[in-house]
This record gives C-alpha cells, sequence and structure tokens, in this order.
C-alpha cells in the first residue's frame, strides 16, 4: 500500500469509528447480569437449606457422643472438638490467627503482633499480653512463656459460637471467666459459659463471631478501623450493600475464602488477592476482591467508569465516608498521658459524639464519624515499621505505609483511614518503644505508676532491646485500607469530587486528572491572550467609531 | 454605518443553505464544546463535571462526522477553491484593516461568487479547517481513546501532555472566535454579515464580474 493510500485509509477508519461511538449504543456489550439470583444451581441449593431439618451442614452437634458431657474447661471441649475434627489444630497451628505473626512476610519472625511490629494504639503486645491477647484465638497467652504447640489451648467455640453467649474477659490472657466477673473499666459483669449449650450449636463463623476481635480492635469499638465496627454485625444496605441482612446478606468468609482455617486477607506485605483475578474467568480463584465478582469493567450504564479500574480501587468511589454510623479514632496523643486531677487520681473526660476525649491511662483522642478518606496508591501490600528500626524523628513517622506508586501496574489509587498519633520512642538511641503498660500492682506498668521511664525500661527489658533512658514523643501515623461500608451505587463519590483543584485527589502523584491537574502557564498564557484578543478588537472597534463620528462631522 | 462615498450597491446570493447550516452548526459546537471544555478543565461551572465530560463527548464525536461531511461537501462541490491561499492583495486587505476603514476606504476585496473569502480570510479558514480543527479532533479522540492507547500500540504519550496540547488549541479557537465575532461587524452595517449568514445574500459594492486579483493571468 502506498503510503498516501494508508494514510487516506487511516483517516477514513478514525472518522469510521468516530461515527460508530458517536451513534452506536454505547456500552451495550457486556450487559449480562452477574448478580446470579436467577441461577439455577442456586434455587436448588436454597430449596435444600429449607427442607425440614434442611441446613448448610450435615452434622447436628448437638448429638454427638463426644459433646454430652459436663465440661469444667474451655480447654476439655477443644479437646472434644478435636477428637472429630483431627486435622484442626494443625490447621490453626499454622494460621496467623494462632501465631500472630505473618510467615510469608520477610524472615517470618518480626511481621505480626507478636513479632517486632508496633502501631500507634496500644503500641504493642510484648508485656502487655493478658490485655491484648483476650482477642487471640487460645486460651492463657499471658506472657512470653506461651505454649504455641498445644493443641487444648485452641479456642474453637471464639469463633464457632452460634449463640453468641461465649465472651472471654478483656483482661484475661484470652481465658473466659470461671465465676462471674465484674470488669472494672467497663462495669459489666462477664459469666463463665454454658459450655454444653454452647457445643451443641457450634457452627460456621458469622459476622459477630469475626467482629468478636475484629470490631473491637485498638481495644473499643471502631477504634482502630473506620471501615468495620459493630454496626456491620447486621448492616442495613445503606451501610454495606454486600453484608445487607435484608438483602445479599453476606458473610465475612463470602470475601475471605478460608480454606483449612486460613482466611484469605492482605497480611502486612502479602496483598489479599497479588493477581486481580476474576471469578467470572477463573473458577478456582481461591482469594476475592471486587474483581472476582465484578470483573475489571463492572459498569453497564456508565461506561466512563470502566475506564477507571486501570488506577482506581472500587473502594475509592464506592466507600465515600467510613465510620457513618460509630465514631472512629482518628488521633491518639499518648505524650498527655499520665494527669491526675485534684485529688491526684487519674481521671477520663468526655468529648464530642459521645466518646471520651481524655483519659489518664492513654491521652488525648480526637473522634470523627461519616470521615471522608484520604488517598494512596496501594498495591495490596504495607510496609510497617519496626521496633528495631531507626527513625527521623523531626518528621511525622509512619508506623505503617501503603507500598505501591503510579508506575506499578498493580498499583491503584485506595481510600485510607489515617490514624495519626504521638508516641514514646528513644531519642538517643532513634527508634521507637515498647513501654510496659498493663500489669500488676507492683509492676512497673504505665497504666500502674503513670512513669513513662519505669514503663518504657520494663518494657523494652522485656523484648531483650536496647533503651537509652532517655525518651521523647513523637508524631506517627498509621494507614488502614478502607474496604468494608461498601455503599449502594446512588452513594458513590460524585465525579467532582476528584475532579476539581481541591478535591479528593489532591495530592495523589502520577497520574493526570482532568479537573484537577492543568499546565498553569498554558492556562494564564491563554486567558491572557484571549484577554488581549478582546481589548484589541475593542480598541479597533472604539477607533472606527471615532473616525466615524469625525467623518460624519465634516 | 454609511460610508463617505457613495458606491452602487448590489445583493447577491452568496452562501448556500448547506454552508449557512454548516456556519451556525459548528458555531453553536464551537461554542459549546469550549465551555463544557472549560468546565472539564476546572476554570468554571456549569453543568458540573459529569455533565460537562458526557456533552463535551458527544459534540465532539458529532463534529468528527460532521467535519468528514464537510470535508467531502468541500471537495465534491470545488468548494476547496475558496480556500486556497493567495498573497495577492494580502498586505491591501491588512493596510485596510489596519487604516483603511478608519477613514472609510473601500475593501480592497469586495464578496464575489467566486471569491467568497478575501486573502486574509483565506488564510485563516485554510489555518482553522487544515490545522487548528484537525489538530483539536485529533488530540480530542486520543484524549477521549485514553484507555485504548495500549491496545492502539501508543507508547510514551502521557495523557498531561495530550490534555494540554487539547487546551492549547482550545485557547486558539477562542482567540479565533473573539476576533471573528469582532469582524462581523465591519460590514457596510453592523450586522451586515450576520444577516448575510442567515439569508445567504450579502450587499456588495457593484464592481463588475471579475476582479483583477483574482484573474489568473492579470491583464
Amino acid at each position: 500500500m502506498r503510503q498516501g493510500t494508508r494514510s487516506w485509509f487511516l483517516v477514513a477508519a478514525l472518522v469510521g469509528a468516530a461515527a460508530l461511538m458517536a451513534f452506536g449504543p454505547v456500552g451495550a456489550s457486556g450487559t449480562a447480569d452477574v448478580a446470579g439470583d436467577a441461577a439455577p444451581g442456586r434455587k436448588l441449593a436454597q430449596n435444600a437449606v429449607k427442607a425440614p431439618g434442611g441446613r448448610w451442614t450435615t452434622v447436628d452437634h448437638s448429638k454427638l457422643e463426644a459433646l454430652q458431657k459436663d465440661f469444667a474447661s474451655p480447654e476439655e471441649v477443644t479437646a472434644a472438638c478435636l477428637s472429630c475434627h483431627t486435622q484442626a489444630a494443625d490447621q490453626i497451628h499454622h494460621s496467623i490467627h494462632w501465631t500472630w505473626l505473618c510467615d510469608n512476610c520477610g524472615d517470618g519472625k518480626n511481621m505480626g503482633k507478636n513479632g517486632k511490629t508496633i502501631n500507634n494504639f496500644c503500641i504493642a503486645v510484648p508485656s502487655n499480653e493478658p490485655r491484648c491477647t483476650s482477642c487471640h484465638i487460645g486460651y492463657g497467652w499471658k506472657d512470653k512463656n506461651f505454649d504455641f504447640s498445644s493443641n487444648t489451648k485452641i479456642d474453637c467455640l471464639v469463633c464457632h459460637d452460634t449463640t453468641h453467649t461465649y465472651e472471654k474477659y478483656p483482661a484475661g490472657a484470652g481465658n473466659p471467666v470461671k465465676e462471674p466477673t465484674v470488669f472494672p473499666e467497663s462495669g459489666k459483669t462477664y459469666l463463665p459459659p454454658d459450655y454444653k449449650k454452647i457445643v451443641a450449636k457450634v457452627g460456621k463463623p458469622d459476622r459477630v463471631n469475626c467482629g468478636t476481635c475484629h470490631f473491637y480492635g485498638g481495644g473499643g469499638d471502631a477504634v482502630k478501623h473506620g471501615d468495620l465496627d459493630s454496626s456491620m454485625a447486621m448492616p442495613k444496605k445503606s451501610l454495606d450493600v454486600h453484608m445487607d441482612t435484608e438483602g445479599l446478606n453476606f458473610t465475612c468468609q463470602r470475601c475471605h475464602t478460608t480454606k483449612d482455617h486460613q482466611i484469605a486477607g492482605r497480611l502486612y506485605t502479602t496483598p489479599a488477592a497479588p493477581e486481580r483475578i476474576s471469578l467470572t474467568e477463573a473458577d478456582l480463584a481461591s482469594k476475592i476482591a471486587c474483581e472476582s465478582c465484578h470483573s475489571a469493567t463492572p459498569h453497564k450504564t456508565d461506561v466512563k467508569s470502566n475506564d477507571h479500574t486501570d488506577k482506581v480501587a472500587c473502594q475509592s468511589c464506592h466507600i465515600p465516608h467510613f465510620a457513618r454510623i460509630i465514631p472512629t479514632k482518628m488521633s491518639w496523643d499518648w505524650s498527655t498521658a499520665g494527669q491526675k486531677n485534684a485529688e491526684g487520681k487519674p481521671f477520663k473526660k468526655d468529648g464530642p459524639l459521645g466518646k471520651p476525649s481524655y483519659d489518664s491511662k492513654k491521652g488525648d483522642f480526637v473522634w470523627e464519624k461519616n470521615v471522608e478518606p484520604e488517598y494512596r496508591w496501594f498495591n495490596g501490600a504495607m510496609s510497617h515499621k519496626l521496633v528495631t528500626d531507626v527513625i527521623d524523628p523531626s518528621g511525622v513517622v509512619s508506623m505503617n505505609q501503603p507500598v505501591g506508586g503510579p508506575d506499578d501496574p498493580k498499583s491503584r489509587i485506595m481510600p485510607f483511614k489515617v490514624h495519626r498519633g504521638k508516641q514514646p520512642y528513644d531519642t538517643v538511641n532513634k527508634t521507637m518503644v515498647i513501654p510496659h503498660l498493663f500489669g500488676g500492682k507492683d509492676s512497673d506498668a504505665f497504666w500502674t505508676k503513670y512513669d513513662w521511664k519505669k514503663a518504657i525500661t520494663s518494657g523494652m527489658a522485656y523484648v531483650d532491646l536496647p533503651f537509652s533512658g532517655e525518651f521523647g514523643f513523637v508524631a506517627t501515623e498509621y494507614y488502614y485500607p478502607t474496604t468494608h461500608m461498601v455503599a449502594p451505587r446512588e452513594q458513590a463519590v460524585p465525579c467532582a469530587e476528584c475532579h476539581s483543584r481541591d478535591g479528593r485527589m489532591k495530592g495523589v502523584p502520577g497520574v493526570y486528572i482532568p479537573g484537577r491537574d492543568t499546565s498553569a502557564a498554558v492556562t494564564d498564557l491563554g486567558f491572557g491572550a484571549s484577554a488581549a484578543a478582546l481589548l484589541g478588537v475593542a480598541g479597533h472597534g472604539f477607533i472606527r467609531f471615532l473616525s466615524r463620528k469625525k467623518r460624519e462631522k465634516k | 454605518m454609511s460610508d463617505t462615498t457613495k458606491r452602487p450597491m448590489r445583493t447577491i446570493y452568496l452562501y448556500t443553505r448547506y454552508e449557512r447550516f454548516w456556519h451556525w452548526f459548528q458555531a453553536l459546537l464551537i461554542l459549546l464544546l469550549l465551555v463544557t471544555g472549560f468546565e472539564v478543565h476546572g476554570s468554571i461551572t456549569l453543568f458540573g463535571f459529569e455533565q460537562a465530560v458526557t456533552v463535551h463527548n458527544f459534540l465532539g464525536l458529532t463534529w468528527l462526522v460532521a467535519f468528514a461531511f464537510f470535508v467531502f461537501w468541500v471537495f465534491t462541490t470545488g468548494e476547496w477553491k475558496q480556500y486556497v491561499p493567495t498573497s495577492k492583495k494580502m498586505v491591501e486587505v491588512m493596510i485596510y484593516y489596519g487604516y483603511g476603514i478608519f477613514s472609510g476606504q473601500p475593501h480592497p476585496c469586495p464578496k464575489r461568487h467566486d471569491a467568497k473569502h478575501n486573502p486574509l480570510q483565506r488564510m485563516t479558514y485554510l489555518s482553522l479547517a487544515a490545522v487548528l480543527l484537525p489538530f483539536q479532533m485529533v488530540t480530542g479522540l486520543l484524549y477521549y481513546l485514553y484507555n485504548s492507547w495500549t491496545d492502539m500500540g501508543i507508547t510514551g504519550l502521557s495523557l498531561g501532555v495530550v490534555a494540554v496540547a487539547h487546551l492549547i488549541g482550545a485557547f486558539a479557537i477562542l482567540i479565533f472566535l473573539i476576533v471573528h465575532v469582532y469582524m462581523t461587524t465591519t460590514g457596510h452595517t453592523i450586522f451586515a454579515h450576520v444577516k448575510a449568514m442567515f439569508t445567504g445574500r450579502e450587499e456588495v459594492e457593484d464592481v463588475g464580474d471579475v476582479a483583477e486579483w483574482e484573474k489568473k493571468n492579470p491583464a
């Protein structure tokens, strides 16, 4: 083909394509509904479950011989469970729920609550075990001598109790109480579980089971996660379209697919789903992300939105705000902790939103409700500061940070809750420190003696790390990817909230966003030249007007 | 506006129905594209970003198609001849607009059937139709097809560069529009040229059929 002919072909093809785009049925392709409610297989399954005695399981635990006894301790319950579920203990022993270590991250020893990671809430687990490990799926992790190889220390019930009467004592190192006990901090009385009644009804974990720990991270409802709190136990559609109790009613495992007690999700440096695999394309994807069900082109009527999925995570538009019902803690300043009232006693102060603004044990808090996320590039992995890392105290120290960037094809712009705080560090060694916060009356724990130096010395000695004896407070931040509380489509973030000069995308680098970005020089020059043209023609017209007047006078 | 020196005038049918339709259709497209484009750019707020994008994209693609028809028309009717640039009388026209117009001198190139545009107009409209508008269409289409660049084999191009190029084109069109609208007032009355673009009939000075500058081999 001659060069000239080819360029004419190109022009013709371009014009033809334009005509098709202008007049063709835009977005008519791929309109198949993936909701699948009408799928015959699903109907059959639902009918089977509705049948008399029908359940999603073939066992009625109330009829099992091994469970027909009065259990004296929760360990006895576990032994009974394991007498049938022969592989369960081994599976649990290899899960992060048990080890509190990410064995796929780095050397497998540092990343995790039981490793060297720290956060800007209660900072770290070591030396504070009895308080922190009430959320462990084991019994009696009260210090570093806990036996991780024990089978009967596994707590099956905290995940599998469907009666929701099973409770662990908040400061009990993961143990339920043996007799009615009042927890002084909340005034709530904890009762010994009725094991026989509970084991008769064990089943698959529901949202409340997972929420027992994950809603209350940081020691209270909605403290850590802005998108995961007790409002997610029975959410309405407006709070979460998937978990809507009157609608799809997803359990946590619907997305956090589980195999052999290994629950899919993001773990420190391990992304939840390293490949953006779609269940609609590959039946056997074991980890589920939005795309698994919705594909990479989920929008049927508004196709422009589909163009965004290469750079923007679904969550960025579909979780317009987090903490939509319960306020979440946005800031925690440890440097003001330890103040006493007129009687020389620790005190608490109530703040707005019905949440405390000050606690002598912990310092100053800021809570927020209906929070707009901050946006960062994210490839699914987080980098974590270790207590052994050297820090630069002149700036804000990130306890963790999203990994990714505009040039990483696996990165997307993702919404985050950024929790900000001030916490102690070693001013000589330039490292973060682990303070001993929770301990008995004779201990050097901060919540006992309100002495930072003693608390840090005790905590650092516990983990066998150096402490110079000099400490200060440094500004810190901690990132939580916002991925729950997916709002109905009508509430998705409107285009203009990102496509504007000072919108949600302000400061997100490496991408040209129409409406946000421009060349200031070109814009100024362009408007300047337009104004000059306007002035020029106005001047020309004015001289025409004057000269005509002059001619008319003559 | 009456001139000091009266010359005989006559009315000629200058602009066909298609030309007038094309002119005003194009005018409407340009105006709306400018307004919605500057909204997408973040300079003004009118329809809201989403609406502005939708309207801008639709009009841009519509214009592509309409422009293809125009190109077809201009070549099949031979009207392309009206856009052949010439330097003849160019200086005179420039002197006229820069000086003569103030003293009421006659236009050096009165409009005629076979010469609807003076040399300055020929140059301007040719630049517009052959350079600026295609440039704007190509950059606009690239902008629109941004997500398909990889499939189209386009590499090493950034959206920022395309967007700013498209913006520069927009400013050039805006400046053309300002001057063009002003120039419509330079006829023998203020609205004479605008009226002609509706009726197709323009009142011109009676200077005979063929002007000297239009002749291929001037005597």
